[in-house]
Order: C-alpha cells, then structure tokens, then sequence
C-alpha cells in the first residue's frame, strides 16, 4: 500500500519559562491512500495539534510529518473540518461550501455546480442562501464537511467534527460521515475522543498516550463495510471497543492526574 | 367576553379626581410635577387596562401606537402647563411657539448673515443656469442646516478613512500595534475640542473651515481606528485558520475573512463617532463660527430668544436621527447576514 500520510519521530514542544513542554514525542504514523484512520487519545495528548501541523496551521520541533503529493497537483493537499464549525458567518451556506474553489480561481459558473451537487449530497440545498447564523449547530457542520468535501483534497482533516454536537445530531452525522465516505473513498484521518465513534468509522484506530502524545497501541477495525449505526450493536464492535478502552482507561487517569 | 369595567374605569376617574382637586385646592402652581406624576401613573394603569381589551393581533400595533401617543400627551402637558405660566414660557416656551420659531427660522433670511436654516434651494436651477457651479455652492452658503451637516460628513470622511486603515494595519501587524495602542489610547481620553484652540493657530485663517473640519476629523479618528483595531482582532482566530487552510491568499484573507470579520465592530465606531462629531461640531460652532445650528443655539441664547433655541435644538436632534439613519441603512447593506 502507497503511504499517503507519513509522519516519523515527530516531536512537538512548546517553549516556556519553566523550560521546554514537550506536547507529542517519538510519534510515527502512516496512512494509506483511502484508508479512513482514527487518532484517539485522552484529552491534551496532541491529537489536535498534530492534525494541525499536517494541515500546515502548526510548526513540528523535530522529526518529520507531511502528505504524499498525488499526481495530480491542482488538488489541494489537504482540507480540514474543524470542531467549531469555522463557516463563515458572513457567506451563505453555498458560498462557504464554494469557499476552496474560489480561493482556487475555479470559475464562478463551475464553482456553483460543485457547489449545488455537495449541498444535495449533505441534504442542504434548500438551506443554499441562508446565512450560517440562520441554521442549526449540525447543518453548520455539514456545511463545513461539504465545504471540505467540494474542495476534493488528498487527505481530509477532522478534528473532532462532531464533538460540540448533541448525541442525536452527532449520531445521524456519523452515519452519514459513513456515507459519504463509501461513495469518496478519500483518505481521512480523523481526530476524536469517542472510542465508538473511531470504531464505527475507522479502518484502523490509532491510540495515543497522554501528557506527551505518543503512540500507545493501534487496532485493526475488521468490521465489515459499508456500516452503519447497527453495526455499532455487532459482538465484534462491542469487543474492539472494550479492548481500546482497557488501554486507553490507564491514559485517562494519568491524564486526571497530571491535572491534579 | 364581558370583562368588568372597573380596571379601566378606576385609574381615568382617578386622573379627573386628581386634576380636579388639584385645581380646587390651588395645587398646580407648586405640586405641578407631583400632580404630573399622580396622573402619569394613572394613565399607565388605564393604558394597561385597555391592552388587556384587545385581541391578540391588535396588541402589537397598540404598543407602537403608545410610542407615537404618549410624546404627543407630553407636548400636550407642556403646552399646557407653559400657557397657564405654571411653567415659566421665558426658558419653556409652549411647544406651538417653538414649532413656530422653527417655521420663521426656515422661512425667513436673516438680515445680516443672509442665512436661513435651509436656505433658498428653490433658486438651484435658476442659479445653475446662472453661474454654473458657483450657483450651486452659493445656494448651500445660504443654509445653516448644510453648514453643520457639511462640515460633519466633510471631518467624518476625512477621519473614518485613515482610522479604518490604521486600525487594520493595528490590528493585524503586532509591532505596530506595540508601538501605536498605548500612544493612541492616551490621546483617545482627551476632549478633541481641547486641540481646537491648537488647530485655529495651525490653519493659517482661523474662522475658517479648515479647524472646524479637522476637528470632527480628529474625533472621528481616535474612535474608528481603535474599534477598527479591536474588531480585527477579536475575529474568530479558527476563521482565519479556515482562510488559511482553503488556500486564501494575502489579498483574499483580507478580503474575505478579515474586511468582513471586523465590520461589525467598525460600524459600532462609526456610530460612536458619529454622536462625537454632532457634538465637537455644535461645540465649535458654539465658539467660532456665524453658521450653522450650533451657531443658531447660541445666537439666540445671546438675543434671548427661547423659541429658536429650541427649534435649533430640534434642528440638531432630527439631524442626529438623519445621520443614524443613514448609516444603519448602509451597515444592513453591507452586512446582509446580520439581519
């Protein structure tokens, strides 16, 4: 399998006056090309900020993390899908969702139509001339995927997407995330907290340890696919679940402690 | 549904009592704001009682309908109370007087200035065909109204638009901001019409226009390029990561995340400054100046003529309106997705 996302003793510490704090240390990863591949971890232990440094929005202090360029060099390396939403409150929903294209020059006709098809597939098409501020938390979101999705990037970004929404919004969003996966085939990595969330959507499920981030353990989803939400009631899924929580409850509670 | 009249009945038969007994007893003269106040209160119980009366649909219209009422009450009271002298008409002249120094003032042109409040526009045409240009700008030297209102929009324009620009250039560039916030902070507290002195001696013909100008400039400034400042910097910093990460260049960022981002919070300095500048304008009109509506209050403070002092009053409030009127129009045209 290519390597799409390598990332090699990546090491992240942020200056301060008490000395250096390293964030994430020794971390490697690969992801395959389409490979959907989940980052779970307890709270603070660099998920978030390794997402951003491949998305270019942070800087690594040592070792190396980046995305294999595709052939084809008009299609952006990356997009990402961020837990606020980060729609534009002063564009329409159609108008965020072109957002990429226009900041690629696609023309404006073309740009539309792009636009239109991802607003039908995310169910969004009678919402096209609201503004952001006019629709509920999970249609900003969907907006924000189908804004990511439109730009038709190599890797896709998720940072915890569906964290700030409540349980139901965010288990229709997973099935549709399911979805619209099965049809893209892209290459995801995506960042959550949600053990069932990883399992669910994951082909592979990357655990980190807390308080500096490094990789802990990895797990193989074999669930079948497509999946979706009834998958989650599988003996197979209630195993995987129960072992990634047998190794990640130790992280957790050294997390508590470390805030202690 | 027949409700009992009592709830409506009550507080008006109190509003008679108490204007009766007042005028029986000789109470007016000196309990008048007293009286007032009893009977202020009453009409608020009797106002209750009727929208309890009314069907769901008509409720909304009454409350609109109390904002328009009530201030005519009001006037109503006031010219009341200034005819039968319980208020001296010398400093509260009964609101048909002012409407009608208000009328004189626009009408007639004074003597010596050659001035009204409007001036003569309806000799526009006839002067163009005249003298072109000239004959436009000698129809607004005839109008204090234009005077005041030109001198604002003038000293507005020529300080908003530097403000905003130092306030991006202050909000996004942070050596500039060490440099200039703490500076302009401290010269953002001082009274702007405590330079005009300053200015006079800096502009080479003192009566002029060119201080009155430049001091609503300077107010307008200090207030626009400060908002301006904290609007950009109080955008969402996850948007410009968005901007960043869908591949927005320099000029796109700032066209399409950051312009848009602050506007909010530059349009609130631009409200601000306007309200500073009517008042930095009429001050120096106060003080320096034969046109103008804070001229007219102050002229006919000096001739003791209440009336007009009231009418420029209006004359300025109405302005005031005007102005904020219009910005609030362009604020929703340029920021549709505020509502």
């Amino acid at each position: 399998m290519d390597a799409k996302v390598v990332a090699r003793a990546a090491r992240k510490v942020y200056p301060s006056l008490a000395g250096d704090v390293p964030a994430i240390v020794d971390f490697d990863l690969e992801v395959s090309e389409g490979e959907f591949v989940c980052l779970v971890g307890p709270s603070g232990c660099g998920k978030s900020t390794f997402l951003r440094i491949l998305a270019g929005l942070d800087t690594l202090s040592g070792g190396e993390a980046f995305i294999v360029p595709g052939p084809d060099p008009s299609r952006p390396l990356n997009n990402v899908v961020f837990q606020e939403y980060a729609v534009f409150p002063w564009k329409t929903v159609k108008d965020n969702v072109a957002f990429g294209l226009q900041m690629r020059g696609v023309p404006a006709r073309e740009r539309s139509s792009v636009a239109d098809a991802w607003l039908a597939k995310v169910g969004l098409r009678r919402f096209a001339d609201y503004y952001p501020a006019q629709v509920s938390g999970g249609m900003k979101q969907r907006v924000s995927i189908a804004r990511a999705l439109a730009n038709d990037p190599q890797v896709l970004l998720m940072d915890e997407p569906l964290g700030a929404l409540d349980a139901q919004t965010r288990a229709v969003l997973q099935e549709e995330l399911l979805r619209l996966w099965e049809e893209t085939k892209k290459t995801v990595l995506y960042v959550t907290h949600s053990i069932e969330e990883a399992v669910l959507l994951g082909d592979r499920v990357v655990l980190m340890t807390a308080h500096p981030g490094t990789k802990k353990a990895e797990f193989v989803v074999d669930l079948p696919r497509p999946r979706d939400l009834s998958t989650t009631q599988s003996q197979r899924f209630a195993e995987l679940t129960a072992a990634i929580w047998a190794e990640l409850r130790e992280e957790v509670e050294r997390a508590m402690e470390a805030q202690a | 549904m027949v409700r009992p009249a009592g709830d409506l009945v009550w507080p008006l038969a109190g509003m008679v009592a108490v204007a009766a007994l007042g005028t029986a007893l000789g109470l007016w003269r000196t309990w008048w704001w007293a009286l007032l106040a009893a009977e202020f209160t009453l009409l608020v119980f009797a106002a209750e009682a009727l929208e309890r009366r009314l069907s769901f649909r008509l409720k909304r219209a009454y409350q609109s309908a109390l904002a328009w009422v009530f201030p005519v009450l009001a006037l109503a009271a006031w010219e009341w109370l200034a005819r039968s002298a319980i208020l001296n008409p010398r400093w509260f002249p009964p609101p048909t007087q002012i409407a009608g120094a208000l009328w004189d003032l626009t009408v007639n042109v004074d003597r010596f200035s050659g001035l009204s409040l409007l001036g003569r526009p309806w000799l526009l045409t006839a002067r163009i065909a005249e003298s072109g240009w000239a004959g436009v700008s000698a129809t607004f030297a005839e109008s204090h109204l234009w005077a005041t209102l030109s001198r604002v929009l003038v000293g507005f324009a020529l300080g908003a638009a530097p403000g905003v620009l130092i306030g991006i250039v202050m909000g996004l560039n942070k050596t500039v901001r060490a440099m200039l916030d703490a500076t302009m902070s401290a010269v953002y507290v001082l009274p702007k019409i405590a330079v005009f002195p300053l200015l006079m001696l800096v502009f080479a013909d003192p009566f002029g226009e060119g201080p009155k100008v430049t001091v609503v400039a300077i107010s307008a400034f200090f207030l626009v390029a400060l908002s301006t400042m904290a609007g950009v910097q109080g955008i969402d910093p996850v948007l410009v990561q968005a901007g960043k990460n869908f591949g927005a260049n320099r000029l796109q960022m700032f066209r399409h995340v950051i312009l848009p981002g602050a506007l909010p919070i530059v349009f609130n300095g631009l409200r601000l400054a306007l309200g500073t500048a009517l008042i930095v304008i009429v001050a120096v009109e106060f003080v320096r100046s034969q046109t103008g509506v804070g001229f007219l209050v102050y002229y006919h403070w000096q001739v003791l003529s209440t009336p007009k002092m009231y009418a420029a009053l209006l004359v300025i409030m109405a302005m005031g309106v005007g102005l904020t009127v219009v910005l609030q129009w362009v604020e929703r045209r340029v920021m549709p997705w505020r509502r």
